[in-house]
């Protein structure tokens, strides 16, 4: 409890000092100017859907091999931390791209696949909510996943041969790419920061998940008793009428 | 038993059952068809225009379709309780889900061999010349449709509004398989038909990726 604490004050702080940084501290791009500090919090929601994601995955993973019900809770709230964080992605977006490119949206690689990859972790989660039996939602679900994660690369390859429009890498992207070093450390910050937030999520929903497990298992066997106390009352009462 | 033995008698189980009624693949054949031809409403293509637009309706078809056609894969094994019947017999769990594999290729094949010619009458596009190489296009994207759709199928049929619910998982794994395929056969529909060879790499890739992921994890699918 006390590390859970501990982890969402530094959570907070660092995103307040990585709302100041990206806001006063980094230097205005030379041609975009304001509409540029969105990248602060688009880049690193980015990088934190995809390491949900690959939670997930190692989630679905561990699930198929043990047959925890734990690794299916942290499935799930991998799946929906990372759900947020690309609608996150999908919103800011297009923000910067219609004052940028002139258009909202395109359908280059990068926004494809992010929009594709939202689509398929939005089906997972919606698949558990059609699968009553608890160990097939786990089973089933970890499978989904699993197809969903290697789809990935492949839905990114064939958008990438396909056409592609968004900014390269300006992160080791080669030659004649790079960032000013004052950006770089402000985007560092707001990385933690956004990590930081969703490992919180990460655990809360994990924990969320873990109760309403034991809670349902609860009164599964509360209701059973019930109805065994039920039938009982029932037998004695048709004997009760015979005798 | 050996695998292979195995599947090829579930597919003739399940090409005679369809044979019998021959429901699949009229509903297959006639869905696809009204795709089609509400497609024409919906644009009004010149030649010109379908030919640019053609490989990407005609793939749209074949994939609403097979999202419907690969339901009752699965589903239909659950009103006897056939699926534990098969589960029993002393054959690979992979044997199961390969059987149903090919079955639903040779019914979604079948439907494509109808609404090819259909097509390219309909909409005055010539695959003369190309034929061949047609058939490997289609052949490659129909076996990555029906790899990943059957084991949806297997996955929807215990859930609740599995109808509604296969087309949603399928549709969005399927995004990468339906450019490869469209690009693939638009390549065969040009001025100078060439096969784009990049696409039908990628595409057998798919395949083998998805056939691959689903022979390892067929025995968690088809568990009790």
């Amino acid at each position: 409890m006390k590390g859970r604490i501990a982890l969402v004050l530094i959570a907070a702080a660092l995103m307040v000092f990585a709302g100041y940084a990206a806001l006063y501290v980094a230097p205005d791009e030379k041609t975009m100017h304001a509409i540029q500090r969105i990248f602060y919090f688009h880049v690193p929601s980015a990088i934190c859907s995809f390491v949900a994601f690959f939670v997930v995955f190692i989630a679905n993973f561990a699930y198929l091999g043990t047959r925890q019900p734990k690794w299916d809770w942290l499935g799930v709230a991998g799946a929906e931390v990372g759900v947020v964080c690309s609608t996150i992605v999908l919103i800011t977006g297009p923000i910067w791209a219609h004052p940028v490119w002139g258009i909202w949206w395109t359908w280059d690689a990068r926004l494809t696949s992010t929009f594709v990859m939202w689509l398929l972790y939005t089906a997972y989660l919606l698949l558990r909510g059609f699968l009553d039996d608890p160990q097939r939602k786990a089973m089933f679900s970890a499978v989904f996943g699993i197809f969903a994660f290697l789809d990935v690369p492949l839905v990114y390859f064939s958008n990438r041969l396909w056409r592609t429009q968004h900014p390269q890498p300006v992160i080791l992207g080669g030659s004649n790419s790079g960032l000013d070093p004052v950006m770089g450390k402000v985007l560092l910050i707001s990385f933690v920061a956004v990590l930081c937030i969703t490992a919180v999520l990460i655990t809360d929903r994990y924990r969320l998940e873990r109760l309403r497990s034991e809670f349902d298992e609860l009164r599964f066997r509360a209701e059973s008793r019930e109805a065994e106390r039920a039938s009982k009352i029932l037998h004695a009462a048709r004997e009760a009428r015979v005798e | 038993m050996t695998t292979s033995r195995a599947a090829a008698i579930l597919l003739a189980k399940e090409l005679r059952l369809e044979f019998r009624t021959r429901e699949l693949l009229t509903t297959t054949v006639i869905f696809a068809l009204v795709v089609v031809v509400l497609f024409s409403f919906a644009f009004e293509p010149t030649a010109a225009e379908s030919r640019r637009y053609g490989p990407g309706l005609l793939w749209i078809a074949f994939l609403f379709a097979g999202s419907l056609m690969l339901n009752p894969s699965f589903a239909r094994e659950q009103s006897n309780e056939t699926l534990d019947a098969l589960r029993m017999a002393p054959i690979a769990p992979f044997a199961i889900l390969l059987g149903k594999m090919l079955a639903n290729f040779v019914f979604l094949a079948v439907a494509e061999a109808i609404l090819v010619p259909v097509f390219a009458v309909l909409y005055n596009v010539s695959f003369s010349g190309v034929a061949g190489r047609l058939i490997l296009v289609l052949g490659l994207g129909t076996l990555g449709l029906v790899i990943t759709g059957t084991v949806f199928s297997a996955i929807s049929a215990h859930a609740r509004m599995r109808e509604l619910l296969l087309p949603l998982l399928l549709l969005p794994i399927l995004t990468p398989l339906l450019i490869a395929s469209v690009e693939a056969t638009a390549s065969l529909l040009a001025e100078q038909p060439e096969l784009d060879r990049t696409w039908v790499a990628f595409l057998a890739g798919f395949d083998i990726v998805f056939l691959t992921a689903s022979w390892l994890m067929c025995d968690y699918l088809l568990e009790e």
